[in-house]
């Protein structure tokens, strides 16, 4: 199984340990509910080690970009980030990732650990021209601070004026004496920040950014609170959410796909689904009182299979149980009901707007 | 009152010919924070080593096992609003039903807390 650098100082805190995707990584430090009211209201520290850095740079990386990501990238400035599908000529979608623009000619994608290998084959294979793919993630450390606490934290430890990075905008710079990305984003719904730094420093910012935090009391989370946190937002958890069977369209991430500037990988696929209809569209929902919906529960009505739960929690700060899934468009509308059959039982549900939770922005 | 356990990680405190069932220190702390608890119907019959209910933490879903024979004479109906009490108090407040039994010769093959604390290290 790979490790992080910080693994011993997870061990050591008296973190409960699992594999995710080949990674031996902290699930709770000491409640998942603890954590994540944590981030919630104060602050929390991740570390993602595991998840994916590559750079594509050359004369070509703007075309490339533009045919492999439905995003816009022409669009961004440079330090603008995109979040963004990556899809096949079928629109099927080959994992989700961050576009991070440091010029035309040259670009940060962040993708998902479970998917790094697929991705970089498929990207290289993409690729045309004069362009160059690099994979930095052995040595690209990455650490979160997420809550509304995160900034005042944070500020402590670099000259970087915070307040002037705006929501998914990055800069760079000494953090703790350490040179990072400080890019403003975050997979909690709350506001915060993403460092990226060379691995090797991980103790010494992780360590600097608890004790920067001591005062209010930041807290270390795992990839529990990370993925309650995550789905409160409605945010995409790649292998739940949205898969190689499943298309931007679908997965309701019309926002990301811009058809404006012209073909790229999937568009044709994805115009149509979004002109004529598509067969299944994710969902949120709510239940009542009783058991957790959870990722691949049957979603029935009169009494036959009409979809999946791809994603389902109690929901620490709304107190009640949610979920994402797969129904007929027929089934989609805001108030919308249906059955999840959990154990053999089924428990009445109903579609609710999404996001579940939206932070209070000032 | 003697208090026995089985390798599922449940356990049951004697009082006459009913037992008391609950999950232990160690499971609650296995799981993490419990959010549901499927309890049985109260006047159902248990039996031992079957299925009997499930707990969910925010994270799982792990189900409950009988550890002896008999039928379901209380169930603790304050997990309903409280499902925490298990991660409270697992061995107290946080018991999930009662049990006559059946057969109270089972209550004697269950696990010593001697022997259950082997198995969790």
């Amino acid at each position: 199984m790979n490790k992080t650098p910080l693994c011993a100082v997870h061990e050591k805190s008296g973190a409960r340990m699992v594999d995710f995707a080949g990674w031996y990584m902290p699930v709770q430090y000491t409640s998942i509910i603890e954590e994540h009211n944590a981030v919630r209201t104060n602050s929390g520290l991740f570390d993602l080690f595991h998840m994916g850095e590559f750079w594509l740079s050359g004369p070509d990386a703007m075309k490339n970009i533009q045919k492999i990501c439905c995003q816009d990238s022409e669009a961004l400035s440079d330090r603008q980030i995109a979040y963004t599908p990556m899809c096949r000529p079928d629109g099927t979608i080959v994992d989700d990732l961050l576009i991070y623009r440091w010029s035309p000619e040259k670009f940060l994608l962040v993708v998902n650990a479970s998917n790094m290998k697929k991705d970089f084959d498929w990207i290289k294979s993409q690729l045309e021209g004069n362009v160059e793919l690099v994979d930095k993630s052995s040595e690209t450390g990455l650490i979160a601070i997420q809550g509304p606490n995160a900034e005042a934290i944070l500020q402590k430890l670099t000259r970087q004026r915070l307040k002037a990075i705006k929501f998914y905008w990055f800069t760079s710079g000494k953090v703790a004496g350490i040179d990072c990305i400080i890019s403003r984003t975050g997979y909690t719904g709350e506001d915060g920040f993403e460092l990226y730094y060379p691995a090797e420093h991980s103790e010494k910012l992780w360590n600097a950014l608890l004790e920067a935090g001591k005062d209010v009391g930041i807290k270390p989370i795992g990839l529990g609170a990370r993925d309650t946190l995550r789905l409160e937002a409605r945010l995409m958890l790649y292998g739940n959410d949205i898969n190689d069977e499943t298309t931007p369209i679908e997965a309701n991430l019309n926002w990301t796909v811009k058809f404006a500037k012209g073909p790229f990988t999937g568009s044709e696929v994805m115009k149509k689904q979004k002109d004529q209809g598509v067969t299944k569209t994710l969902v949120g929902f709510e239940l009542g009182k009783g058991p957790a919906a959870r990722h691949g529960y049957p979603i029935m009505k009169d009494g036959k299979k009409v979809g999946e739960v791809t994603s389902g929690t109690m929901a620490p700060t709304l107190q009640k149980n949610i979920g994402l899934g797969y129904v007929p468009p027929a089934l989609s509308a805001i108030g919308s009901t249906f059955d999840i059959e959990i154990r053999g039982k089924n428990y009445p549900a109903t579609v609710i707007e999404t996001p579940f939770y939206t932070r209070a922005r000032s | 009152m003697t208090t026995k356990f089985t390798k599922e990680h449940e356990w049951a405190k004697l009082e006459g010919d009913t037992v008391t069932v609950g999950i232990t220190d160690y499971a609650a702390h296995q799981l993490g924070d419990v959010v549901f608890v499927e309890l049985p119907a109260k006047g159902s019959k248990l039996q031992k080593d079957k299925v009997f209910g499930t707990i969910e933490s925010v994270k799982t879903v792990s189900d409950l096992y009988s550890p002896v024979t008999g039928e379901v004479v209380a169930v603790n109906d304050n997990l309903e609003n409280n499902p925490a009490l298990v991660n409270e108090e697992p061995m107290g407040a946080g018991w999930i039903c009662k049990v006559k039994m059946a057969n109270p010769s089972e209550f004697d093959q269950l696990l010593s807390e001697a022997d259950y604390k082997k198995i969790c290290d």
